[in-house]
Parts: structure tokens; C-alpha cells; sequence
């Protein structure tokens, strides 16, 4: 056995293998091509840039992927073992220069191209009249403290909080900034109206991901973190947790509804009531 | 320094004990530690059959375990993750074959310190050991991720089940783990250094101890930090102290009387260490993939100085980019700038490497046994795995992606399934060295075809359903309507897992049978290579070159030289006019 293990070139090994990835590539390929599985629709016009950097990014790189793959299959067919002697050659500088200056161009320039979007995300211009949401986290429920009609949040301290009570954000309601303070399990936003979430924790980290408005942020106990969004669609979607929060993480679980000016008017006086 | 002979040497030991059990020879520790992998890869494999069987059938009791408690779901998680990465990802490929086959590359007797050697193996054993206990525990293992991220890692029971004794432990092991990986280190660069024969320059020395080289680099700096990062944690659990725990909480509607720390701080110390972590999982599969290509494509490497380089840019740049991981965490996001274009970055050395790989192939005279085969199937990882980084590398997308499957696949790709190859490379190529007998070469290519595919077909769908949203670390997605349609793809992936893991037991029958019953190796150089462990018997005596000093000559990669009487002329074999000046 020793001595022929340096024979073993075989064209069958090379067409077998070869044709794995090819079938391997353009099943991928097909895949996100069909987008047989792919993003709800956006519903915000930050959305709509964060997915066409995606697809700049799934261009690019399925490119890349297709080229790579295909010319991995090509030398195992075409370089199989057929006797003779193998090119001797230490390699070529030239291209060597040319594919690292490629690459550099390619990856960085495509990092570059996303910043735009990066930055809005992270300061978009404030809206003259926008809600203000207080998102407060808690292994494993999100609540969503409004101010009200006032427009001034009442104090909040640790040491009310009370889940037994259903006071879960630490509410004082003795200050009369709170008296018309609303915490709610869901959240509920006018449609075309900026919302400004101040995102915290009350115990672990989380991470508030709402797909449709391609929005994602932890909430981070001891920090007050501030994001704003726009959504342009009236309709339900489903909040996730995105970070690990502990045995309950897969049922922190809420909604948004995106409602109309006046629903949205409505559903706060529903929720005064209750 | 390169020219001293073996400080090292020493005789050879002759009980059991000394020789088998607290061996301080190199090739002994090497085995130790390659054993220990295959006992963590297998604990870890186990624990994602009962994962993977849970997620195909949620409501189903899974077979010998039973119902699955979410709980129980995420301690699985965590132990396959902390198994895999430590005692699986950076215990063979670097300990391992490094320990066995650096000091024989350079040409030396054993490691520089071998105490220090046998030292690292045994509490590297006991970190497993301690990791390990955790199962059996009240509260059960930790819940908290590979990641442990504060403050859920540092509240202790209050936060959940398996965050009590369960996670000390946890911290405990990672930190006896951290220990041994810095003496390793230094043993490794230590070695490295001095240790090499006569003409044995850096630029003379085979990629993989380069690589081997390089990754001790990245261990040194990288355990460091986490050491800290655990002994801190450590503090904040037992000792009242608040680094990661800050001020106001109520966690199960209780106050927390800490105050003043900070989580952002756990998840910067962590990924210091994380992210190079990848690297020192992924570099000595790209040495040992290097190595094997060059060997049996009959070629010198393509551009082995860029390779070189290459390596050392990963690493550098691998060493400033931890916080990619940390795009949603609310770090800054102006330090996101710079996270992301430098990680944007190491996408040039990857492609350098992978392009050189390919140079390496064209022209050759491929041969393929099974060692080639899973060297080239890297190839085809590294570049699949590679791409999606360049997604998540971008804050942009990253803000839909992050935490999604789309990271699982990424990084079980790249650095699980690639590094794991390089593994199986090594262990095809090497193992007739190593115990003088061969594995059986039929059932090595089976094992690497449905190995080959089944890995595609696990990880590549989790791309799909990540673009739908869906998010890693869930216990149950029957809770979640939009998950609803993608019950069928876990199936899938499910179905996949099932294949790809019973395709294992084939390597570990080939592994057993081959070391008592393999055919054997009776050549000292069966694949015709170049370098210095086909020198040597197989195995190699105790000090491996038995009382010689060998001297080199050239490169490590020279086949096919023209005019030259074979294909291949090893480092060791003189000039036909012996230039004196030689190094």
C-alpha cells in the first residue's frame, strides 16, 4: 500500500468532486436568487438602504463565491494526476500585487459604501414633534413606558418597582409628571411620525429586533441607549429578542402596530382607561 | 541561536507512568492533547444530535433524554459551544499537532520547556474535567452562551437555572484553560525561536509552523485578557465586587445591591480574546492545508513569502477588530467606523491565501487521498465561510443579521467546520508518523464526501432562514409566528446533522482500527515530502532524531525541480557541490 500512495491522481475523484461544488454553488446561488426565504417587506426608507447594501454585498460576494468555487473545481479537473511532472514555479509577484490591490479595493470600497446608511441610522435629523418611548427590559418582557398627554415622564426608581403590582418600569405615582404616564406590554406608533425609543434593561442585556423596520439594538442594563425609526405602513409586527437573556430569551416576545394618526389617538385613551 | 545543539535532550523515560501518562515528551503531549480533542469533539457533537433532534421535533421527547426544557436547551448550547472552541478548536490543531510535529519540523529534540509542556496538558485535562462537572451540578450547566455575557453570567441563580454553581464553574475552567494556553504559548514561541537546526531559517521553516508560530502569538495576547476577564467575573459572582454589574438593578423583581459596573466592559475583555480566538482556531488548519496542498499537488506553494505575510496580517489585524462583534451592544457607533473597515480588511490576506492556494493547485499533478481531499474541501469552506463575513463585517447589514442564524453558519463554517478539516487533514497525512500504520484510505474518502456534503447541507440553509429573520439561541420557535415556516428547514438541517454526524463514527473506527490493525507504514517518507518529520522513523524515537543533528538546505516546498532526479528534494539533503556559506 506504502508505495502507491503517491498515485492516487484519479479522474473520477476529480469529475466527482468538481461536480459537487459546482451543484454546491449554483444551488446557493439559487437559494437567495429564488429568495425563496428573504426580508419582510420595509417599512421604513432607512430599511430600504440597509437592504440595497445588502444586496451590493450578496452581488459582490456571490460573484466572488461563484468565481472561487468554479476555479477550485476547474483545477481538480484539469490538474488531476495524469503522470508527468507538475509545473515547478514559486509563484508570481505580478499577480500577486494585482489580486491583493483587487481585493483591497472591492472589500474596502464595499465597507465604505455602507457608512451612509450606518450613520443615519445612528443620527438621523430629529423631527420637529416626535414620540418618545421609554423601552425597559426585563427577563422576559418588554414595556413600553409613554409619558402621555403632559409629555413628562414621572420619576422612575428601582426601588418601586413591583411586578407583583404590575409596576414594572418603577413608577412613582405619587410625582405628577406620572400621573398620566402609560406602560404598556406592546408598542404602538403613528404612522409617518418619528418615534424616538430610549432603549434600557432593568436585569440582563437584551435586544430589541423589530425585522420589518430593519432595527435591531441591545438594551443594556445601566445605559440609556437612543435610536429613532419612521415607519411608513400601517399594520401589525412582531418584536423579537435578539441577545441571550436567559431560559425564557425565545418567548420575549411583542408587537408593534403601526396605526393611523387617529387609531393611534384612540388606542392611547383605550389604554389610559385600562 | 539556530545552530546550538539540543538543550533540550533528554533521556529517554522508562515507566509507564513517565512515559505514557506525565510524559514530558513532546510527541507523547501531542497525542494527549489530540486524544483529549477527540473525546471534547465527541461530547460536543452529542450535545448538538439532542439540539438538532429538539429543533426538528419540538414537542417530541428527544431519545435518552427526554422532554427538553428551554433551560436545558440553552445549557446544551453553551457546553457544545465552550467544548468545541476550547477543548475541540484550539486544542488539536494547535496543541496537538503542533506540539507533535513543530519541534520535528525545526528540527529539534523536544519543546524548550517540557515541564512546562506536560504542565499545560494536565490542567488543560483538569479545565475539561471542571467544565465538565458543571453538568452535574444543582441548577444544571450555564445558560449563558460560550460568550457568558454580564451581567447574566455574573448575577448568579437569581437570573436563571445553571447561572449559579453551573457558571462558576464555567468561569473556573475557562480560566484554568487560559493558564495552560499562556505556557503553551510560550513554549511554542520559545521553541520557535531557538530551537531550529543548523540552515533551519524563518524563511526556511514549513507554513504550519509558521502558523503554529503565529497562532502562539495570538494565544499569548489573547488568553491573557481572558484570564482577566474570568478572574473579574469571578469577583463579581463571589466576592461582591461590581467590574461588569452596574447600579439600580432588579432582576426577578429583587434589587441588586451592586453598583457601578459596566456589561459593555465583559464584551470588550471577551472578544479581545474572542476574535483572535477564530484565528487561533482557523491559522494551523491554513499551515497544515498549506502544507498538504503543496505536497500532493507535486508543487512548491504558491508564494510562500505572501503566505507568510499573510498569516502575520490576519493575525495583526485579527488582534484590532473584536469590536465587529459588538455593532448592536451600544458601544459607539463612530468605533464602529473602525471596527468595520479594518475587519473589512483581513478579507485581502483571506483572499491572498486563498488565491495562492489555488496558484499552488494549477499546474500540479493532483493526487487525491483523503488528506487532499479534505485539504482541498477547506479551500471550498474557507472561501464560502470568508464571504458571509464580509455581511456581517458591515454594521449596516450586521444590524438585521446580527444575532440571527446567519452568524451561526458564518462562524461554524469558517472556523468550526474549516478548522475541523484542517484537523482531519492533518490527521489523514499524519498518521502513519505518528503510530507507523495507515488509515484506511476507502473509508477516509467516504467519511470526507459525506462529511463534505453534510456540512453544506447543515449550514448552508441557515443562511436562508437568517434572511427571514430568524433569531440564533431560541429554545423553542414554536412561540414565534414568523418562524412558522421555517420549521421545515430545521428538518432539513436536522436530517443533514443526523448523516454527517453518523459519517464521524466512520472516522473513529478507521482511527481505532488504524492504529492497531492499519496496514503499516513501513517508508519512512510514504507521501514523498519535503520536510523533516519524513526523516525520521515512524513514529520517531524519543528525541526524534536519535542523538543527530539534522541540517537544512533549502526551502520547505521544493517539488518538481527541474532537472532534479525525483519529484520532490527534501530540506535535509545536501547541494550536489555543498556551498559552505550556507547559512
Amino acid at each position: 500500500m506504502a508505495n502507491n500512495q503517491c498515485s492516487r491522481g484519479s479522474a473520477l475523484v476529480a469529475a466527482i468532486f468538481a461536480l459537487l461544488l459546482v451543484v454546491l454553488t449554483f444551488s446557493t446561488i439559487y437559494f437567495f436568487a429564488a429568495r425563496t426565504w428573504w426580508f419582510p417587506e420595509s417599512i421604513t426608507s432607512l430599511g430600504q438602504a440597509i437592504d440595497a447594501q445588502f444586496v451590493r454585498t450578496l452581488w459582490i460576494t456571490g460573484v466572488v463565491f461563484l468565481l472561487a468555487q468554479l476555479a477550485l473545481a476547474y483545477v481538480l479537473l484539469r490538474f488531476y494526476d495524469r503522470g508527468g511532472r507538475a509545473h515547478y514555479s514559486h509563484g508570481n509577484t505580478t499577480m500577486e500585487i494585482l489580486w491583493t490591490a483587487a481585493t483591497a479595493i472591492l472589500f474596502v470600497g464595499l465597507g465604505i459604501a455602507a457608512e451612509s446608511a450606518w450613520a443615519a441610522y445612528h443620527s438621523q435629523p430629529a423631527s420637529p414633534n416626535p414620540i418618545v418611548v421609554r423601552v425597559v427590559a426585563q427577563q422576559f418582557q418588554w414595556n413600553f413606558h409613554y409619558s402621555g398627554p403632559d409629555g413628562r415622564f414621572g420619576r422612575t426608581a428601582p426601588e418601586l418597582v413591583d411586578d407583583g403590582l404590575g409596576n414594572f418600569v418603577g413608577l412613582d405615582r405619587s410625582d405628577p409628571a406620572a400621573v398620566d404616564d402609560l406602560v404598556t406590554p406592546i408598542m404602538a406608533a403613528p404612522v409617518g411620525r418619528e418615534v424616538v425609543l430610549d432603549l434600557m434593561s432593568k436585569d440582563v442585556t437584551h435586544s430589541l429586533f423589530i425585522r420589518e423596520l430593519r432595527f435591531k439594538q441591545d438594551a443594556v442594563p445601566g445605559l440609556v441607549i437612543r435610536l429613532r425609526f419612521t415607519a411608513v405602513k400601517v399594520g401589525d409586527y412582531e418584536i423579537a429578542c435578539a441577545e441571550l437573556c436567559g431560559l425564557g430569551h425565545h418567548r420575549m416576545r411583542s408587537v408593534l402596530k403601526v396605526l393611523s394618526p387617529e387609531e393611534y389617538e384612540a388606542w392611547l385613551v383605550e389604554q389610559a382607561v385600562e | 541561536m539556530a545552530t546550538e545543539a539540543h538543550p533540550a535532550v533528554h533521556h529517554a523515560p522508562q515507566g509507564f507512568w513517565r512515559k505514557y501518562i506525565f510524559s514530558t515528551d513532546h510527541k507523547v503531549i501531542g497525542i494527549q492533547y489530540y486524544l483529549l480533542a477527540l473525546v471534547a469533539v465527541f461530547v460536543g457533537m452529542f450535545l448538538s444530535l439532542l439540539m438538532r433532534f429538539h429543533l426538528a421535533w419540538p414537542t417530541e421527547e428527544v431519545p435518552f433524554f427526554g422532554a427538553m426544557t428551554p433551560e436545558q436547551y440553552l445549557a446544551l448550547m453553551t457546553m457544545h459551544g465552550t467544548i468545541m472552541v476550547f477543548f475541540v478548536l484550539t486544542t488539536a490543531p494547535q496543541s496537538g499537532f503542533g506540539n507533535y510535529f513543530l519541534p520535528i519540523q525545526i528540527g529539534a529534540a523536544d519543546m524548550a520547556f517540557p515541564v512546562l509542556n506536560m504542565l499545560s496538558f494536565w490542567l488543560t485535562f483538569v479545565a475539561f474535567l471542571v467544565l465538565l462537572a458543571a453538568f452535574f451540578v444543582t441548577g444544571g450547566a450555564p445558560i449563558s452562551g460560550w460568550t457568558g455575557y454580564a451581567p447574566l453570567s455574573a448575577l448568579g441563580e437569581i437570573a436563571g437555572p445553571g447561572l449559579g454553581l453551573g457558571q462558576t464553574l464555567w468561569v473556573v475552567s475557562l480560566a484554568i484553560f487560559s493558564g495552560a494556553s499562556l505556557m503553551g504559548a510560550l513554549n511554542f514561541i520559545t521553541t520557535t525561536l531557538d530551537l531550529r537546526t543548523r540552515g533551519m531559517s524563518l524563511l526556511r521553516m514549513p507554513l504550519t509552523v509558521w502558523a503554529w508560530f503565529i497562532t502562539a502569538i495570538l494565544a499569548l495576547l489573547a488568553f491573557a485578557v481572558l484570564l482577566a476577564a474570568g478572574l473579574l467575573l469571578l469577583l463579581d459572582r463571589h466576592a461582591g465586587t461590581s467590574f461588569f454589574i452596574p447600579g439600580g438593578l432588579v432582576v426577578s423583581d429583587k434589587q441588586i445591591p451592586h453598583t457601578g459596573g459596566s456589561p459593555l466592559l465583559w464584551q470588550h475583555l471577551f472578544w479581545f480574546f474572542g476574535h483572535p480566538e477564530v484565528y487561533i482556531a482557523i491559522l494551523p488548519g491554513m499551515g497544515v492545508v498549506s502544507h498538504i496542498l503543496s505536497c500532493f499537488s507535486r508543487k512548491p506553494i504558491f508564494g510562500y513569502k505572501a503566505m507568510v505575510l499573510a498569516m502575520s496580517a490576519i493575525a495583526f489585524l485579527g488582534l484590532m477588530v473584536w469590536g465587529h462583534h459588538m455593532f448592536m451592544s451600544g458601544m459607539s457607533p463612530y468605533s464602529a467606523f473602525a471596527f468595520s473597515l479594518l475587519t473589512m480588511s483581513i478579507g485581502v490576506p483571506s483572499a491572498i491565501k486563498t488565491f495562492n492556494w489555488l496558484g499552488t493547485l494549477w499546474g500540479g499533478r493532483i493526487q487525491f487521498t483523503t488528506a487532499m481531499l479534505f485539504a482541498t474541501g477547506f479551500v471550498s469552506l474557507f472561501v464560502t465561510g470568508g464571504l458571509s463575513g464580509i455581511f456581517l463585517a458591515q454594521p449596516t447589514v450586521d444590524i438585521y443579521l446580527h444575532d440571527t442564524y446567519f452568524v451561526v453558519a458564518h462562524f461554524h463554517i469558517i472556523m468550526g467546520v474549516a478548522a475541523i478539516f484542517g484537523i482531519f487533514a492533518g490527521t489523514y497525512f499524519w498518521f502513519p508518523k505518528m503510530f507507523g500504520r495507515f488509515l484506511n484510505e476507502g473509508i477516509g474518502k467516504v467519511h470526507f464526501w459525506l462529511t463534505f456534503v453534510g456540512v453544506y447541507a447543515i449550514f448552508m440553509p441557515m443562511h436562508f432562514i437568517a434572511l427571514a429573520g430568524h433569531p440564533r439561541r431560541y429554545a423553542d420557535n414554536t412561540a414565534v409566528s414568523f418562524l412558522e415556516p421555517m420549521a421545515s428547514v430545521h428538518y432539513f438541517m436536522t436530517i443533514a446533522a443526523f448523516i454527517t454526524i453518523g459519517a464521524q463514527l466512520l472516522f473513529l473506527f478507521n482511527f481505532f482500527w488504524g492504529l492497531w490493525k492499519g496496514s503499516k507504514a513501513e517508508e519512512i517518507n510514504p507521501w514523498h515530502a519535503t520536510t523533516l518529520e519524513w526523516t525520521v522513523p515512524s513514529p520517531p524515537p524519543h528525541d526524534n532524531f536519535a542523538g543527530h543533528v539534522p541540517a537544512v538546505y533549502r526551502g520547505p516546498y521544493e517539488y518538481s525541480v527541474p532537472g532534479a532526479e525525483k519529484d520532490f528534494t527534501p530540506q535535509h539533503l545536501p547541494e550536489p557541490q555543498a556551498a559552505a556559506g550556507d547559512d
